[in-house]
C-alpha cells in the first residue's frame, strides 16, 4: 500500500462515512455513494482509506468502483454535461448531438476540458422521454435540443461564476 | 377545510424538467394575491403519462386538462378558469386528427383506450401525502390481508390472478411467492427491485414518484404471504426525486402503523430500507441485484439455489418489480377474479409501456395485454411524427428485438412477443421510422450491451464484442456477405450459452432487424448504401443546383461552416467540412439538398 497524501480532512471524513456504517464491507456501495457525494470523485488513495477501514483488500474497493458507472475516479469539470443516449433520445438525434459538444468542447466522452469548466458523459435515459433529445448540464434539464442549442447552452454555461445562472 | 376547487400540477421528472415547479409556485402565488388560497387546493401530483403535452395542469372538479403549460399561463388559468369559470381555450389539447379542442381526457384519444390498474393513482394524488393513497382504498388490501386472510390465502389469490412478473421475464408471481413461503429461515427477505435499467423506459420510476405507497403496501402484503418482516428496495441512485418520495412515504406509513412493530394491531412486523444501485444494467438480474445489495459487484451467480431458497445474505429471498407491485393491492381488494378478466388467456392483467422515440404522443400508457400494436401506435400513439412512414418499434429494450409493419396486428402479451422474436422486457416500445438505419439500430443496442456486460462469462464478454466489431464494420461500409452468417451463427451461440438473462438475450436486436430487415444489411455490405441515410462514412451532401435558390437559410444554420455560396446563386457543401448532420437537410424549405 502506498502513502496516503490525502489532507487529514479528508481522511477523517472518510472514517467518519465508514464508522457510520460500522466500517461494514457489506455496506461498501452506500460508503461510496456517501464518499463520491462529499469530494466528487474516488481517487485511488480514497479507495485505500475506505479498505483500511473495512479491513478488505483494495482490490475489492476498486472491483466495486469500476464495476458501477455511477462511480468515477477521475473529477468532473465546473459544468458536468451529459448527454443523454437512451433509445428514445438515441433515435431523436442524440448522437449528432453528441457529437457536436465533442466537436465544441473539443474533448471526448469521459473528458474534461483543460480549464476544468466541462466535462462530458452520455447517460442512459433520464426518463425525461417526451423531451428528447435531453442534455443534462448539473442538474438543469434541455429537452428537444438542436445541433443549434449546443453553441448556447455552452455560452450560457461560460459566464463568470459570479453569475447565479 | 374543504376546497371547492384543485389544480393537479405533474410534478413527476419529466414535467419538473419542463418548469411545472416554477407553475406550481406561481398558482400558488397567485391564488393568494387573489385571497383564493383557501378555495383552490394546488397539488402536486404524480405523472399523468402525457409527456409529450407536459407540463400538464389538470383543474378538478370540472376534469380540465390544460397542456404545455408555462409558468406565464397562470395569470390567465386563475383569472378565466378559477374566477370566470371560462375554460382557457388555447391551452385545451388539440386532437390532430379531429382538428378540435378536447377539454377532458376522456375525450382524448392518447386516454380512450387505457385502463389505468398499476398507474392507477399516478395524476390523481399528491404522492406525498398518505392520506390522499388512503382516500383512495388504500391500504385497504393490507388490512384485509391482516385480517381476513391467511398467508397461504393471499398466495392463492395472487396465482388465481394470473398475474405475471412485469420486469422481463414474465414468471408467475404467485408461484414465486409460494416458492419463497416454503423456505424457512431466521430471517426472509422482500425486495423490490427499482433499478430501472432499459434505456427508453420510466414506468417504475414514475409509480414510485406518483404513488410510493403503493409498492410499499404491497411489499408489505408479500412479506405477510411469505413470512418475511423486513423490505428492501434497490433503487437507481439515479432517481434523486423517486428515492425522496419513497423515503417520505415509508415515514408516513411508519407513522400511520402501517409499517413496523404490529402492524394495523396484529402482530406482523414488516420494515422496509432503501438500497442503492450505482448503474449496471445487469444488476435487473436476481442473483446480480442481490450481490449488488450485500456491497459486492453484481455479478449473476448460476440458479438453482434460487433467490427463494438462498438469497440476500444466504436467506430466502423474494424479488418482484415495482410495477408487479404495483397491481397487488387492486388483486387483493377487487379479487383475482376481476384482475384475470382482463387480458388474454396467458397473460393477464394490464402493461404499462413508454411509448416514445419517432411517434407524436411521447407518454407513459397502460394498455389491457392483448391490445395490438396498431392500437398503441396510432390510437393512442397518434402515428408517426412528422407524417413519416412506420418502420419499426422495438419492445423489451436491448434485450427485445425490432417488430415491423407484419406483426402491427399482433395482441401484445408476454407469450406473441416472444413468438414473434421480440420480448415484452420491461415495456419500453420506442417506434422507428423510415429515416432510422437498422444496422444502426442493432449497433446501438450492442455498445449498450458491451459496456453493460460484467465480464463474467466468455460468450458475453467476448461474443458480444465481436458482434458489436462486425457491426461496426458494416456500417462503416466495410462488411463483407460472409459477415452476416458470422453475426448469425455468433448471436446464436451467445443465445445459447451465455450464463444470466443479460447474455442469453443480448444478440436478439440482432438476430430480429437481420431476420426482418436483411435487406438492408445487404445494401450496406453489398452496395455500400445506406438506405435509411443514417450512417454518416456511406453518406455524402449534395445540393442540387437546379432546386437551390441560393436563400442563404443553409449556410446560416450549418454548425460547421461546411456550405458556402453566394445570394441567390446554388451553394456547394465542402465535404471536408461537413459532419452530416442533417441540419441543412430540415431546414431547406426547396427540398435541394440531398443524401447520396
Amino acid at each position: 500500500m502506498t502513502t496516503i497524501t490525502l489532507p487529514k480532512c479528508t481522511i477523517d471524513a472518510l472514517v467518519q462515512i465508514c464508522a457510520k456504517h460500522h466500517n461494514q464491507p457489506g455496506e461498501l456501495i452506500n460508503i461510496l455513494h456517501e464518499a463520491q457525494g462529499t469530494l466528487g470523485y474516488l481517487p485511488r488513495e480514497v479507495q485505500e482509506v475506505i479498505a483500511r477501514q473495512l479491513r478488505i483488500p483494495v482490490s475489492r474497493v476498486y472491483g466495486v468502483v469500476t464495476f458501477y458507472s455511477f462511480f468515477t475516479m477521475t473529477p468532473k469539470g465546473r459544468h458536468p454535461i451529459s448527454v443523454c443516449m437512451g433509445t428514445a433520445c438515441y433515435v431523436r438525434g442524440a448522437e449528432t448531438v453528441l457529437d457536436e459538444f465533442k466537436r465544441r468542447l473539443s474533448i471526448g466522452v469521459g473528458g474534461v476540458t483543460p480549464d476544468g469548466q466541462f466535462s462530458l458523459d452520455s447517460l442512459r435515459c433520464v426518463g425525461a422521454c417526451g423531451l428528447a433529445p435531453v442534455v443534462l448540464v448539473g442538474e438543469k434539464v434541455y429537452g428537444r435540443v438542436t445541433l443549434p442549442d449546443v453553441e448556447k447552452i455552452i455560452t450560457e454555461h461560460s459566464r463568470p461564476a459570479s453569475d447565479p445562472s | 377545510m374543504s376546497y371547492k376547487m384543485h389544480a393537479l400540477v405533474c410534478g413527476g421528472t419529466g414535467c419538473r424538467a419542463s418548469s411545472s415547479q416554477g407553475i406550481i409556485a406561481k398558482l400558488r402565488e397567485t391564488l393568494e394575491t387573489k385571497h383564493l388560497e383557501e378555495e383552490v387546493q394546488v397539488i402536486a401530483t404524480g405523472c399523468f403519462g402525457f409527456c409529450e403535452q407536459g407540463p400538464i395542469v389538470k383543474i378538478m372538479p370540472d376534469n380540465t386538462f390544460y397542456t404545455r403549460v408555462t409558468p406565464e399561463d397562470v395569470g390567465e388559468i386563475v383569472n378565466e378558469h378559477v374566477i370566470k369559470g371560462r375554460k382557457v381555450e388555447r391551452l385545451l389539447y388539440k386532437d390532430p386528427e379531429r382538428r378540435e379542442r378536447a377539454s377532458d381526457s376522456k375525450h382524448m384519444g392518447f386516454y380512450r383506450k387505457q385502463l389505468r390498474v398499476a398507474l392507477r393513482n399516478c395524476g390523481f394524488i399528491d404522492p406525498e401525502n398518505i392520506e390522499e393513497y388512503i382516500g383512495r382504498d388504500g391500504y385497504a388490501a393490507l388490512a384485509k390481508c391482516l385480517g381476513e386472510m391467511t398467508p397461504e390465502e393471499v398466495v392463492k389469490e395472487i396465482k388465481l390472478s394470473g398475474l405475471r412478473g412485469r420486469g422481463g421475464g414474465g414468471f408467475p408471481t404467485g408461484l414465486k411467492w409460494e416458492f419463497a413461503s416454503r423456505y424457512s429461515a431466521d430471517q426472509k427477505y422482500v425486495v423490490c427491485n427499482a433499478d430501472e435499467g432499459d434505456p427508453g423506459a420510466f414506468m417504475d420510476r414514475s409509480i414510485m414518484e406518483g404513488d410510493p405507497h403503493s409498492v410499499i403496501e404491497a411489499m408489505a402484503i408479500c412479506g405477510y404471504s411469505i413470512g418475511a418482516t423486513r423490505g428492501l428496495v434497490y433503487i437507481r441512485a439515479e432517481y434523486p426525486l423517486a428515492i425522496q418520495r419513497l423515503k417520505t412515504a415509508i415515514r408516513q406509513a411508519e407513522e400511520y402503523g402501517l409499517l413496523g412493530e404490529g402492524v394495523l394491531g396484529s402482530d406482523f412486523c414488516f420494515s422496509i430500507e432503501l438500497r442503492y444501485g450505482a448503474g449496471a444494467f445487469v444488476c435487473g438480474e436476481e442473483t446480480a441485484l442481490i450481490h449488488s445489495m450485500e456491497g459486492a459487484r453484481g455479478e449473476p451467480t448460476m440458479k438453482p439455489p434460487f433467490p427463494a431458497e438462498s438469497g440476500y445474505l444466504n436467506r430466502p429471498t423474494n424479488v418482484n418489480n415495482v410495477e408487479t407491485f404495483a397491481n397487488v393491492p387492486v388483486i387483493i381488494t377487487k379479487g383475482a377474479n376481476w384482475f384475470n378478466k382482463i387480458g388474454t388467456e396467458r397473460s393477464k392483467g394490464t402493461k404499462v409501456f413508454a411509448l416514445a422515440g419517432k411517434i407524436n404522443n411521447v407518454g407513459l400508457i397502460e394498455v389491457p395485454m392483448g391490445t395490438t400494436l396498431r392500437e398503441v401506435i396510432y390510437e393512442i400513439g397518434g402515428g408517426i411524427k412528422n407524417g413519416k412512414k412506420f418502420k419499426a418499434v422495438q419492445t423489451g429494450g436491448p434485450s427485445g428485438g425490432c417488430l415491423t409493419e407484419k406483426h402491427l396486428d399482433v395482441p401484445i402479451d408476454f407469450d406473441n412477443l416472444l413468438a414473434s422474436g421480440s420480448m415484452m422486457g420491461s415495456g419500453g416500445m420506442i417506434v422507428m421510422d423510415e429515416d432510422d438505419c437498422m444496422v444502426a439500430v442493432a449497433k446501438f443496442y450492442l455498445d449498450f450491451t458491451v459496456e453493460e456486460s460484467c465480464g463474467k462469462c466468455t460468450p458475453c464478454r467476448v461474443g458480444n464484442k465481436r458482434l458489436h466489431e462486425i457491426l461496426d464494420k458494416i456500417t462503416r461500409g466495410e462488411g463483407e456477405p460472409a459477415d452476416i452468417d458470422r453475426l448469425r451463427n455468433l448471436g446464436k451461440v451467445i443465445k445459447d450459452t451465455a450464463l444470466c438473462g443479460l447474455g442469453q438475450t443480448s444478440p436478439n436486436p440482432v438476430l430480429s432487424t437481420l431476420d426482418n430487415f436483411l435487406d438492408e444489411y445487404l445494401a450496406h455490405v453489398n452496395k455500400r448504401e445506406c438506405p435509411a441515410g443514417r450512417c454518416k462514412e456511406l453518406l455524402a451532401y449534395v445540393i442540387d443546383p437546379l432546386l437551390c435558390i441560393g436563400c442563404t437559410l443553409c449556410t446560416r444554420t450549418c454548425p460547421t461552416g461546411a456550405i458556402t455560396g453566394n445570394r441567390k446563386e446554388p451553394h456547394r457543401v465542402d465535404a471536408a467540412k461537413c459532419i452530416k448532420c442533417g441540419t441543412c437537410i430540415d431546414k431547406c424549405k426547396f427540398k435541394a439538398i440531398s443524401v447520396h
